[in-house]
């Protein structure tokens, strides 16, 4: 795929009079993962709506391929880019295979509705996700892993050099989150797709993006590589939280590990509260 | 992907089947087959049938235009118009509601529980008691109301864009607004005028001739490909607005479309037919169950409606001859008590949207 690129310029996000995101510049690297990281309302899922246009800025644009992504038919974005929004929600009855078809929507036209290029891309998808075999089966019927690789293979589908999710891993296992991470981290080094996605767990993020962003108040308080960004002092600063930054015994990524208020000390249970960064 | 090399027996098969997309759209094709079937059978019924029997071959000849006159003069003057309204009507509303449903993502959402119908029946019960729009007939002036409000449906639950939801909600208000102004206009009306809107409200086909067959023809003409035109926006906009957003979907202007649509297609019908109930409420509930579908499959829910008119038409002819029951009353009866499984079953489930 060719190398797309994503930027904000001077970015001001609102809800009703509700200012969120005032004066962000961001330029999305192409190829990599990126993680948005912040603490709760400090404005990621609104950057990420307004990233893939489902939200209009008060101020500033975003460009897709160097055209303002709002003065853009919104077919064509929806070929360049994809988003799946945080736990979609299937209707009652709905085939993995259907919901997976409906990636090919902005592909299709009034007079070719469905073509063989559709059903490859489909096929495709469902492969690279692991699901071919569910294809059949309805999303109600499938575990939340599954239902979260169906709604994948459907971004997948749409065939965008650029993919954003949301929170991919809410509301699933341990075991299922890696699962996911790991196909996110398929698509991007198998595909060549470029993906911006929100996560919450500091050490998930740390360790499968290239790029993280971290925000903060609905500005971007600092960004790049995670070994290079991310520390104790940021996590603070960030999150308001005390803990000891250290290196990741598996990938060598930073491992953040949160001081609270209890369980500090060499004895379960002590009440020795010395600690510190 | 599989390949099979034995003997003479060399077969591969490169596309996997996506067995999820060819079943469901099977189920669909096969459903609207037997639906098709269904009505042809209801409509012979509905021809030869009743007080002045016909045989298969005298009906034949018939609708060919031969045969003896009073044939004649039963089949096209009689029957086949009154065939004819209600098996567009019944398409009508099965298709208004399968748009409705799927466009508010709520199996509960139809014409007639978001006060379409109803707008419908007030513009008649105001026509009849305060002489407004003196002149046009019971058909114009529901026709009228229905589409007022739907608009007002719409224009009151905008708010920078609509959703499912908030439509559902307003039409639910709109709904009981004018069953209350009804209720007023008809403790103000004389007997013969509470008499004469009654029996519009209830449904009815009696009488129905050319006339009001025509209208709704041409509606359905004009209306019915727009809609099934804008199927593949309907079918990712169930999906929630932002899925469909990122699909590529003009979300908003989809969905005044599809409403829009769909309150004219109900209003068409209405304005034909009376406010036929439950039709647009169950046809494509029965439909997308039947074909196993995520969502009400338009075509087959307007066969479905048809079907459904049809058949309580035929009923309230033929069932109870002696007595004069509107199309509306058998519906009704039929629909509640799929309106109270529909109901359990949701709760149960935790889906009522």
């Amino acid at each position: 795929m060719t190398n797309p690129s994503l930027t904000a310029t001077g970015l001001r996000l609102a809800y009703d009079d509700r200012l969120v995101v005032d004066g962000l510049d961001l330029a999305v690297p192409p190829g990599r993962i990126s993680v948005i990281i912040g603490a709760n309302a400090c404005g990621k899922s609104t950057l990420l709506r307004a990233l893939a246009r489902l939200l209009s800025p008060r101020g500033g644009a975003v460009h897709l391929d160097g055209r303002s992504i709002h003065a853009m038919p919104t077919r064509q974005v929806a070929q360049r880019l994809g988003i799946l929004p945080q736990s979609p929600v299937a209707p009652e009855g709905l085939t993995v295979g259907d919901l997976v078809g409906q990636g090919r929507s902005p592909h299709q036209t009034w007079w070719r509705q469905w073509s063989a290029a559709d059903q490859d891309a489909v096929t495709a998808a469902l492969v690279a996700t692991g699901m071919l075999e569910h294809a059949g089966r309805p999303l109600d019927q499938l575990s939340g892993g599954q239902r979260q690789r169906a709604w994948i293979a459907m971004a997948v589908a749409q065939n965008t050099p650029v993919l954003l999710l949301d929170e991919p891993t809410t509301f699933l296992d341990l075991a299922h989150q890696i699962d996911v991470l790991d196909l996110v981290v398929d698509l991007n080094r198998r595909q060549d797709r470029t993906v911006v996605m929100v996560l919450h767990d500091l050490n998930q993020a740390c360790r499968y993006a290239d790029h993280v962003i971290v925000m903060k108040e609905g500005r971007v308080v600092a960004e790049g590589p995670p070994l290079e960004v991310v520390d104790a002092a940021l996590v603070e600063e960030v999150f308001g939280l005390r803990c000891v930054v250290t290196a990741d015994p598996v990938s060598a990524t930073p491992l953040v590990i949160p001081i609270g208020r209890h369980h500090v000390g060499p004895v379960s249970g002590g009440a020795r509260t010395t600690g510190s960064c | 992907m599989l390949e099979l090399s034995r003997g003479r027996l060399h077969f591969r098969l490169t596309r996997p089947p996506v067995s999820g997309i060819l079943r469901l759209r099977l189920a669909v094709v096969w459903l609207g087959a037997g639906l098709a079937a269904l009505l042809a059978l209801c409509l012979t019924v509905a021809m030869g049938s009743g007080d002045y029997a016909l045989t298969p071959h005298g009906l034949l000849n018939a609708l060919l235009g031969a045969g003896e006159r009073a044939d004649l003069f039963v089949v096209w003057e009689l029957r086949l118009p009154r065939a004819t309204v209600a098996l567009l009507a019944g398409a009508a509303l099965g298709l208004s509601g399968a748009i409705f449903q799927s466009v508010t993502r709520n199996p509960l959402a139809s014409p007639d529980m978001l006060g379409i119908t109803q707008g419908a029946g007030t513009a008649v019960a105001a026509g009849v008691v305060l002489g407004t729009g003196a002149g046009l007939a019971p058909q114009t002036l529901g026709l009228a109301g229905a589409l007022a409000s739907g608009l007002a449906i719409y224009l009151l639950a905008w708010k920078r864009g609509t959703t499912g939801y908030r439509i559902v909600l307003v039409g639910i208000g709109v709904s009981w607004m004018c069953v209350s102004l009804t209720s007023y206009l008809l403790s103000r009306a004389e007997l013969y005028q509470a008499q004469k809107v009654l029996g519009w409200l209830v449904g009815n086909l009696n009488d129905r001739g050319w006339q009001h067959a025509g209208p709704l023809a041409l509606a359905l003409a004009v209306l019915l490909p727009s809609v099934l035109l804008l199927g593949r926006w309907q079918r990712t906009l169930r999906l929630g607005d932002e899925v469909a957003g990122g699909l590529g979907t003009p979300v908003q202007r989809v969905r005044l479309a599809l409403l829009l649509g769909g309150a004219a297609l109900a209003a068409f019908a209405t304005a034909a037919a009376g406010p036929v109930l439950f039709v647009a409420l169950a046809a494509p509930q029965i439909a997308q169950r039947t074909a196993r579908a995520g969502s009400p499959p338009l075509t087959a829910s307007a066969l479905t409606g048809s079907t459904i008119v049809l058949v309580g038409d035929l009923i309230s002819q033929r069932l109870l001859a002696d007595s004069v029951l509107p199309v509306g009353v058998v519906t009704g009866v039929l629909g509640a008590p799929f309106l109270l499984w529909q109901l359990a079953r949701a709760n149960r489930t935790g889906t009522g949207g």
